[in-house]
């Protein structure tokens, strides 16, 4: 790596010098703009409004994304945005899980906003560096580069024509050129996307922090909805952000007391209980694999199936005894006890164009082993941690490409596709092979690859018009909605979570509401009414970290030994009662429990509005595809069919006796559906929302947020 | 004559000497962080294999949420 000649490369098109300014109560009071179009850079100033309604994070990065776009605009006009932002709270070091920043931006899948929370350096050094978010806008000529100095109070647009673009060689790359020396590099971070988001819709953006033990860039990834297509499309080679005197105080916290208490207390429970429960310090998330499989929610070839006897192939504890290196910084942020990053180190890979190397793997991650895993029918380990590494490098979201892949090798088994339409690639469920061969395809932008980039609500589309393929039966089997591939879990035998998955605002993603175990196990939500409670309440409060720069899985990845004497231990009372003492001792703010769900809602309410206005975000938009919900084939009946033989005679008194699977599938079904659609009137309704699932002029004046702009967009749908 | 027993609010088959570990397998419980109530009295785990059921009993085993 010769970075001289990387430097003689670079053209400078524009720099801006700022004052570095000051944070007070986690706030710097400013964004910084960047046009890559015009090359103009400016500050911009945080208005008291913003503070109220929007509060930081998803809510600043959903404000900005509306006032720069107009309701024409698509994800790859100039005037689309990526807005990064971390949120108040973002970057103190005392609680773990504090250093996430969320990225918004009109998403190549759906159309309409996406938002992803993701951690590494990048989001607290921004702030540490003046700014309370990052918003890029238009379309540069030729590829550049953006360099934020939070030590000098410089920024940046350069021309970086010789740069790598492959997130792993591109931040090393930037990492070598930046720091000083070795102990400099943890002052780095570097936002990257992947050659195959240049080809797909489907590209993520890898956020890095540096390594001091293993001497490598990490990374964690704003994964869903194709921002790192956005931002290749925008010729951005990579975002970079230096910063060198982090600090546990920088936020100017209002009672450094009341989070420093908060804080020592949630350590003691990862170091007392974590290894009694998740063990997420061990395995990271992937702890859950094989007991998803036990309770048939871990997705199997398509979703088609639950759980499979091949899963403890790849159990968690394969991947810590064979492949994941122990006792190492894990935490993606300063201060995160539970540390969850997981790495597998020296992993030599075996195909591809870094085929001989030996490189770092993050993870894999829960979703990455079930999607690429055993959703595709693949369990080897050694092969998933190849297409996690592949994936990221690249520039590609493991949930999509895993989501996806399953989908063409159940359309491949049922010869709807074949060898002809995949250029020769055997795609079946267990070929790592030859599916392997599509992300390298999908990377050089040929082939096969470029039509699995496009996602499963486009493939559906081309297979019905080009293999003359049933569009009814591709609906039921692909699991998308709202152009965004379905996380990975079977939500088949939890109404409540059909609805945590289709009744999101940006696609299916689990992220708002994960509520399978409260409906499907512990029976605790039997009513539509619970139900609809359970999907106010849940994504309502798991907004809530996304606008204040926070982790979710410190809230619920690790629970107080005293918490199963609570009245509700579902919310983990305790852990909400740190987080309302961690607000107060940052920003002076004093909430409560109701006033911390409206906060969210008043987000949860804009970004339901922001869909509208660009065309989507109604009833209609909440449909889900069938296996979702039930069985579509009857090979996925006959699997499970003393389940659902007794669910016909136990719930409709339908006498099964005589009848063909087919005839028993068709009642099943319609009584199905009609669950959901009774499930979507009541959480409407507890939403305030119409039943086109318009939110209602007086539930808005109810939350304040009766903003002229969103009036003029819901008034003629009341 | 069968007994039974609620499981979170379903009905279970309940036999003589029925512990909560027993439960347990027949269940397939394998989930790392549940809440085990009989009679909405709290068991603590170290107790799962000497609590016995009665015929009639309100068993609660609430898995608690997690996940990203």
């Amino acid at each position: 790596m010769d970075i001289n000649k990387l430097k003689e490369g670079r053209k400078l098109l524009k720099e801006f010098k700022y004052d570095l300014g000051s944070i007070e109560k986690g706030y710097t009071n400013r964004t910084l703009y960047v046009n890559i179009s015009e090359n103009k850079i400016e500050s911009k100033e945080v208005t008291p409004l913003m503070k109220e309604k929007f509060i930081g994070g998803k809510g600043f990065g959903l404000y900005t994304l509306w006032h720069g776009t107009t309701p024409s605009t698509k994800w790859n006009d100039p005037e689309n945005e990526i807005v990064i932002s971390g949120g108040p709270v973002c970057g103190i070091t005392q609680y773990p899980g504090a250093g996430k920043s969320l990225v918004c931006s009109i998403s190549p899948m759906t159309d309409i906003p996406i938002d992803s929370n993701v951690g590494g350096y990048f989001g607290p050094y921004l702030k540490f560096s003046g700014w309370d978010a990052l918003e890029v806008q238009g379309k540069a000529e030729n590829d550049i580069v953006v360099f934020i100095d939070g030590d000098n109070g410089v920024v940046r647009i350069e021309e970086a024509p010789l740069e790598a673009v492959d997130s792993h060689v591109i931040a090393e790359q930037l990492t070598e050129m930046y720091a000083e020396n070795e102990a400099d590099k943890r002052n780095i971070s570097v936002i990257s996307a992947g050659t195959a988001a240049e080809h797909s819709r489907m590209g993520l953006l890898n956020f890095s922090f540096y390594d001091v033990r293993r001497k490598v860039q990490r990374f964690k990834q704003a994964g869903r909805g194709g921002i790192g297509t956005v931002f290749r499309d925008k010729k951005i080679k990579a975002i970079i952000i230096k910063f060198s005197n982090v600090k546990g105080d920088l936020n100017n916290a209002v009672d450094k007391a009341i989070i420093n208490k908060a804080g020592l207390k949630l350590h003691k429970e990862m170091h007392y209980l974590d290894d009694k429960q998740n063990r997420m310090r061990q395995v990271g998330t992937a702890y859950s694999q094989e007991i998803m499989s036990a309770y048939d929610l871990l997705p199997v070839m398509n979703f088609q199936y639950g759980g499979h006897e091949d899963v403890k192939k790849i159990s968690p504890d394969v991947f810590k005894n064979n492949y994941l290196t122990q006792g190492m910084a894990d935490g993606c942020w300063y201060g995160c006890s539970m540390a969850c990053a997981k790495t597998a180190d020296g992993f030599e890979l075996l195909t591809g164009p870094y085929k001989g190397q030996k490189v770092t793997v993050d993870g894999a991650e829960y979703e990455t082993l079930a999607g690429c895993g055993s959703n595709c029918g693949i369990f080897d380990p050694r092969a998933i941690l190849e297409i996690n590494f592949y994936c990221d490098t690249y520039g590609i979201d493991t949930i999509s490409y895993g989501t996806s892949m399953a989908f063409v090798m159940e359309c491949y088994e049922r010869k709807i596709i074949n060898k002809e339409f995949t250029g020769g690639l055997e795609l079946k469920f267990g070929n790592f092979e030859d599916s392997i061969e599509v992300l390298h395809q999908m990377s050089r932008g040929e082939g096969f690859g470029l039509i699995l980039g496009q996602g499963v609500h486009r493939m559906k589309k081309i297979f019905a018009e080009k293999c003359g393929a049933d569009p009814d039966f591709l609906f039921d089997i692909g699991m998308e909605q709202k152009g965004l591939e379905y996380s990975e879990y079977v939500s088949k035998e939890s109404l409540a979570q059909q609805g945590g998955f289709g009744l999101t605002n940006k696609g299916p993603q689990h992220d708002e509401a994960w509520i399978i175990f409260m409906d499907m196990v512990n029976n605790q939500i039997p009513t539509f009414e619970d139900k609809a409670e359970a999907l106010y309440y849940f994504p309502m409060f798991r907004t809530w970290f996304g606008l204040y720069g926070l982790c979710k899985l410190p809230w619920n990845d690790v629970t107080p030994a005293n918490n199963k004497f609570t009245s509700e231990p579902a919310k983990i009372p305790e852990h909400v009662q740190n987080y309302l003492d961690v607000v107060y001792g940052v920003t002076g703010k004093k909430l409560n429990t109701t006033e911390m769900v409206r906060e969210s809602e008043r987000v949860y309410n804009f970004q339901r509005i922001f869909n509208i206005r660009l065309g989507k975000g109604l009833r209609a938009n909440d449909k889900i595809p069938y296996r979702s919900a039930g069985p579509v084939t009857k090979e996925e009946y006959e699997a499970r069919q003393e389940r659902f033989d007794g669910q016909l005679k136990e719930i409709l008194n339908y006498d099964v006796e005589g009848k063909t699977t087919e005839e028993k599938m068709a009642v099943l079904r319609k009584h199905r559906e009609s669950q959901y659609e009774k499930l979507i009137d009541a959480v409407y309704k507890r939403r305030g929302w119409n039943s086109n699932g318009v939110p209602t002029i007086e539930r808005l004046k109810d939350l304040g947020m009766d903003l002229p702009e969103l009036i003029e967009v819901v008034k003629d749908m009341q | 004559m069968i007994f039974i027993i609620k499981v979170n609010n379903r009905e279970l088959e309940w036999y003589e000497g029925m512990t909560i570990e027993d439960i347990f397998k027949i269940k397939n419980y394998t989930w790392t962080k549940i809440i085990v109530k009989v009679n909405k009295q709290v068991i603590d785990e170290e107790n799962y294999k000497i609590t016995i059921v009665n015929d009639g009993d309100d068993v609660q085993m609430l898995h608690l949420l997690a996940g990203g």
